[in-house]
């Protein structure tokens, strides 16, 4: 299963290893990566692929809302079909 | 990969916009618990839900945590009880509905609706016993919704059911006086109604549906309003396409978590229903999509309009984003349930006259209004019988879920709390239409020609 990852928030140093050592941790490979700061604040979306990961969904949601909560970022993590079934016929 | 920007639109919907799937609701046929002996029915309906709806709400929170949208409401709808008792022993079909409370209790969900009957043209046996347990029925339990179907265009208007359906009113109201007659808010009296209704209170499993289907009803009127935001002063082609578009989109979201939810629980996907269900959280509401349009308060000059084009473009651009819609499809205007609708009928400018002129263009009819706790049930069933004569005219589905707050008067307001609400007391014609309620009988079926 592949998901998408988002970070919105204020930039600051270590977003990106943080987030992917998470990821790494957990077994989840990062297929693909997106980042921009507009007008100071951070967003990043990571495209990633689940497949191998024995980590429960929620628990890697888990982890990861926690990363942004140390940090003051908001970060998600969603099933990519949302977006998919949302923009795509 | 998808598109930044897209991506973030989707999140902002979500986290900005209050979209959300609004309920994903099992139908459950419950024809093969009929037994003569209500006890062992009970037994077999409480035993069938509780099976069949096991995984319901763990599916449901699941899906909406992989995929990050909110899933509001899991529920439950069944067969008619009115067609399921009608062969039993009961005198009273108050035990079917605590088996109904339990089940829904047992499997977690918000509200198990079924505790219904189709009278449009007449009341059997299991009606009339069904019809005098509705009060009570509505006391005594806490998830379980009633309807009653009085009227469709093929039949008529049952009027001596309309009569009827103004005194339950008043007896529920009595009933659950400590609870601001929170009893009404579970019943809903139709022309019309639909076998696949996912939304509450008016939900039950026809009997033209299989043995267990999930429907889903999507929500988001935010996102209308936010979207419409971006056109101001566009003329009325831009408003429709507008409309068009986040519809389709959130239609989307809907068949992709009713297809997911079908997989899941190995229970066939039977309709998306595309209704813009607001709710009282600020910047949900259907009356501030209709005061984008340019409209002071909702329930001024132009309402009926604006409501007509929302309702129909919601229809238009949902319908390609769905493989089956169904439902009640379109937009609701519950006044308890709506930021807006409140705050019109608080000073003035939303009236229930302009109510029922809305409710000629969109889905349902006149939802969740508090009107006074002295309003006789002759007057209750006038306003029912308005509503129904909309609905069989017109070839559509309209209710009536009126509140007569005991010991409450115009200027008060009664809170239900959560999802239901709050509201002001709205008033009612003064003037009797007893003479009219009570002479009984039926309301022919409307001819289909000389369309004028």
């Amino acid at each position: 299963m592949r998901a998408v990852v988002t970070v919105m928030g204020v930039d600051r140093k270590g977003i990106i290893s943080k987030v992917s050592t998470c990821l790494s941790d957990n077994n989840i490979n990062i297929l693909d990566i997106n980042q921009t700061i507009m007008q100071d604040i951070f967003t990043m979306v990571m495209l990633v692929d689940m497949s191998d990961s024995q980590t429960k969904f929620t628990a890697v949601s888990k982890a990861l809302g926690e990363i942004g909560e140390e940090l003051g970022l908001e970060i998600r993590i969603q099933h990519e079909d949302i977006f998919r079934s949302m923009h795509r016929i | 990969m998808i598109n930044t920007n897209e991506i973030f639109e989707t999140i902002e919907m979500i986290r900005n916009e209050h979209l959300d799937i609004r309920t994903i609701t099992m139908g459950i046929s419950l024809l093969d618990c009929i037994s003569s002996s209500s006890e062992e029915s009970c037994r077999k309906i409480y035993d069938k839900i509780t099976r069949y709806a096991e995984n319901l709400v763990k599916t449901g929170d699941d899906i909406g945590d992989e995929f990050g949208i909110p899933i509001i409401n899991k529920r439950i709808s069944v067969t008619p009880i009115s067609l399921i008792a009608g062969a039993s022993d009961a005198k009273d079909y108050v035990c079917y509905a605590k088996a109904l409370d339990r089940a829904a209790k047992e499997t977690g969900v918000n509200f198990i609706g079924g505790y219904s009957a189709l009278v449009y043209k007449g009341i059997a046996k299991g009606d009339e016993i069904l019809l005098n347990s509705i009060p009570e029925a509505l006391a005594e339990t806490e998830m379980v919704c009633s309807s009653v179907g009085v009227a469709t265009t093929k039949a008529g208007i049952n009027m001596d059911a309309v009569k009827r359906m103004g005194q339950i009113i008043k007896e529920t109201a009595a009933l659950t006086a400590d609870r601001d007659s929170l009893g009404c808010a579970k019943f809903v009296v139709f022309a019309n109604p639909v076998e696949d209704n996912p939304f509450m209170a008016g939900a039950f499993h026809g009997v033209g549906e299989g043995d267990c289907v999930i429907n889903v009803g999507v929500s988001g009127p935010g996102v209308v309003k936010k979207a419409l935001e971006h056109i101001k002063g566009e003329d009325f082609g831009a408003v429709a396409n507008t409309v068009k578009k986040t519809a389709f989109k959130i239609t989307r979201m809907g068949q992709l978590v009713a297809q997911e939810a079908s997989k899941r629980l190995g229970v066939p996907f039977g309709i998306v229903d595309l209704s813009l269900a607001p709710t009282p959280a600020v910047g949900d509401s259907v009356a501030y999509i209709l005061e984008e349009m340019g409209l002071e308060k909702c329930g001024t000059h132009g309402t009926t309009a604006a409501l007509a084009l929302l309702n129909d473009a919601v229809k238009k651009g949902g319908i390609m984003a769905s493989g089956y819609v169904g439902g009640l499809s379109g937009a609701f205007i519950p006044v308890s349930e709506d930021a807006g609708m409140i705050a019109a009928a608080e000073c003035g400018a939303l009236s229930l006259d302009k109510l029922e002129a809305m409710t000629c263009v969109c889905s349902v009819g006149l939802d969740m209004i508090a009107i006074p706790g002295d309003t006789t049930a002759e007057t209750i069933s006038a306003i029912i019988a308005d509503e129904m004569a909309i609905g069989v005219i017109n070839q559509k589905t309209t209710a009536v879920r009126v509140i007569p707050a005991i010991g409450k008067k115009v200027g008060d307001t009664v809170e239900f709390g959560g999802l239901l609400g709050a509201a002001p007391i709205m008033p009612v014609h003064e003037y009797s239409s007893a003479d009219f309620i009570n002479r009984g009988g039926r309301i022919p079926a409307p001819v289909h020609s000389l369309k004028n």
